[in-house]
């Protein structure tokens, strides 16, 4: 019995560090000057922000008309962007608060940089039904505020509202989280800064942090508070951005199984986007003792569970579309699999399922260049699942004479590309100014699987 | 007033460990441990209580779905009734959703500033670092004592089956 207990306490951190490496491995990236690659990657990115957000000032001042929408598609691109992104956040928040709640101690090498992603996504996801609003400097008509207007309150009933809430809720206590986790961080750099302005800064956001046990066992318990609260709040967010569709009357949108189906989706691409993220991450700076090949063997076993429940869940539709028999339920289903739109369809099957079963096999698992790959696929077939859900359900409507197609127009192409650019700026400039990896919590997990 | 406050500087989790059971049983009052990260189990040898702060969470959480029920039953009921394809304006599943929202905020904000407030952490708050390397890698035993040059000794003594690196004596102005 005993070999087995050493077999599965395997050492999470490579490489038999010390307390004091860890922070100096940690620090080093923020410590030295950016790299040409960091330089050429902010550019890059930056500019595609800069593209992105004069497709969107063009947008809120000609109007929607800019967009590719008509009569019978009114939701589209926009609204795919939006879903694919909180769908990006829900990893983060899974490994923050999930597998916390499930003593996953290897969760602490990723889960910074995961936090750090979700708010990225959260904030990218905002801005979709912002400006599809039309009139984005009305947006905070949406909120329940007495006002001179009857007063006129908002529909409580509506999921519309609901999704108000829950982003916002989502985005404020993911952001608390991750600022609580930072704080003992911060005062790590304060400690190491050697320029003033530095110090001063790290000093500010550090809180006055001084590291004693009363204030430690507060935060844990606190920090255990929020896990548990951010726990069925993830699972809610999808659940609700699902009802957007669900408890709408339009086949292919009106199903039960829509928010389990929605949360797994999340977790999936999520991950993928965690996977893609950290691939590189670890290379360039330097952390691959910290992110190990168990690392990405873990989060590849999740993307092939959470895969299966979303292929599971193409394949219930299916059956369930035919065993309503209900006819425009299996018109739907068979215009998304042989109508004008079959090539999205088939690209998200072969990218959410045909491909990731090749996870099922330890060596790709292991393999960094097909790992990366495949997530990149699971990316793609997730933003084209969004696609296919709405577009497809709308184009062919109850009324064969205003069928249409739907095509995206080049604002709005550009708006999803500024959406990548705003993502990867953040991002880069998180690699930059804030520790990538938490060094509390990976200096309590050191001693993992040694024998003492 | 001074307090007379004893520093043991340690290099390793499980010295500062039995430093501070060792400590407590010949018993001293511990001042405070500091450490770079959280040291599973040294609030219970150090004999902290569990935190309230557990309270404090549900007390907000209750608020907040209090407020959301109450909130949204007044608005969509009584204040302002809208018809939305004849169904009922008290109808609570629909409520559901917003509840649950607000009471995660409630709980989750209220908890954190409650948390702040109670560890005087704010933002511009001026750190008192105990040793340069606390935050780094070193454990710090702080202990208050009446008569810090007779009991260095004893102290000392006790500490050094913990191999403790150093010993430093602070006076500070009782507050």
């Amino acid at each position: 019995m005993s070999m087995h207990f050493s077999v599965l306490r395997k050492p999470i951190i490579h490489g038999e560090k010390t307390l004091a490496q860890v922070t100096t491995d940690v620090a080093r990236p923020l410590e030295t000057r950016p790299t040409i690659l960091w330089w050429v990657a902010f550019l890059t990115s930056f500019s595609v922000l800069v593209i992105g957000v004069a497709a969107v000032t063009y947008q809120i001042m000609t109007g929607i008309g800019t967009w590719g929408l008509n009569k019978t598609v009114g939701w589209a691109f926009d609204i795919t962007n939006f879903v694919f992104w909180v769908g990006i956040g829900h990893a983060g928040t899974l490994i923050s608060a999930i597998l916390f709640l499930f003593r996953q101690r290897w969760r602490t090498s990723i889960n910074r940089s995961a936090e750090a992603m979700t708010i990225f996504a959260v904030m990218c996801a905002g801005i979709f039904p912002l400006i599809h609003l039309g009139r984005p400097w009305l947006f905070f008509w949406i909120a329940p505020y007495p006002n001179m207007r009857g007063p006129l309150w908002v529909n409580f009933r509506s999921p519309l509202l609901w999704d108000f809430f829950a982003i916002s809720t989502y985005f404020t206590i993911s952001l608390v989280f991750w600022y609580i986790g930072l704080m003992p961080d911060m005062a790590t750099l304060r400690d190491r800064a050697k320029s003033k302005i530095k110090k001063a800064v790290y000093a500010f956001m550090s809180f006055g942090w001084d590291g004693s046990t009363r204030t430690w066992q507060r935060y844990e318990t606190v920090y255990l508070l929020l896990a548990a609260l951010a726990t069925p709040l993830v699972l809610s967010v999808h659940s609700i951005v699902s009802m957007d569709f669900a408890t709408s009357v339009i086949p292919g949108w009106h199903s039960t199984i829509f928010p389990p189906y929605f949360v797994a989706g999340a977790v999936f691409s999520g991950f993928a986007m965690v996977l893609t993220l950290m691939i590189i991450a670890r290379k360039v700076l330097n952390y691959e003792e910290y992110i190990t090949i168990d690392h990405i063997e873990k989060m590849c076993k999740i993307v092939l569970v959470t895969g299966g429940i979303v292929a599971l869940s193409y394949l219930i539709e299916i059956f369930m579309a035919w065993y309503s028999v209900n006819e425009y339920e299996r018109f739907v289903f068979l215009n998304r699999a042989l109508g004008p739109y079959a090539w999205a369809f088939w690209t998200m099957i072969t990218c959410n399922v045909l491909i990731p079963q090749l996870l099922w096999f330890k060596k790709i698992r292991r393999s960094l260049v097909i790992v990366f790959i495949i997530s990149i696929f699971v990316n793609i077939g997730m933003w084209f699942e969004r696609f296919v859900i709405i577009v497809t359900s709308l184009h062919r409507d109850f009324l064969p004479s205003s069928w249409v197609m739907y095509k995206p127009t080049i604002i709005e192409i550009a708006t999803l590309a500024g959406s990548f650019g705003l993502f990867f700026t953040c991002f880069l400039l998180f690699v930059r100014f804030i520790p990538f990896i938490a060094i509390g919590e990976v200096k309590g997990v050191l001693n993992y699987g040694k024998n003492k | 007033m001074e307090r007379k406050i004893i520093l043991g500087i340690f290099k390793d989790e499980q010295d500062i460990l039995g430093a501070v059971k060792a400590t407590r049983d010949s018993g001293y009052d511990i001042y405070d441990v500091y450490t770079p990260y959280a040291v599973h189990g040294l609030d219970k040898a150090m004999g902290l209580k569990p935190s309230k702060l557990t309270y404090v969470c549900f007390f907000f959480a209750l608020l907040g779905l209090l407020t959301a029920i109450i909130a949204q039953f007044w608005i969509g009921s009584i204040d302002w009734p809208l018809n939305v394809g004849g169904k009922p304006f008290n109808s609570l599943p629909a409520y559901l959703p917003v509840a649950f929202e607000l009471t995660v905020l409630f709980g989750g904000l209220g908890v954190v500033f409650v948390m702040l407030a109670r560890t005087r952490l704010f933002p511009g708050k001026k750190e008192r670092v105990v040793h340069p390397r606390i935050t780094d890698d070193r454990f710090v035993l702080a202990l208050e004592v009446r008569d810090a040059v007779t009991e260095e000794a004893t102290v000392k003594s006790l500490w050094d089956k913990y191999s403790v690196e150093e010993i430093q004596q602070i006076w500070e102005a009782a507050s």
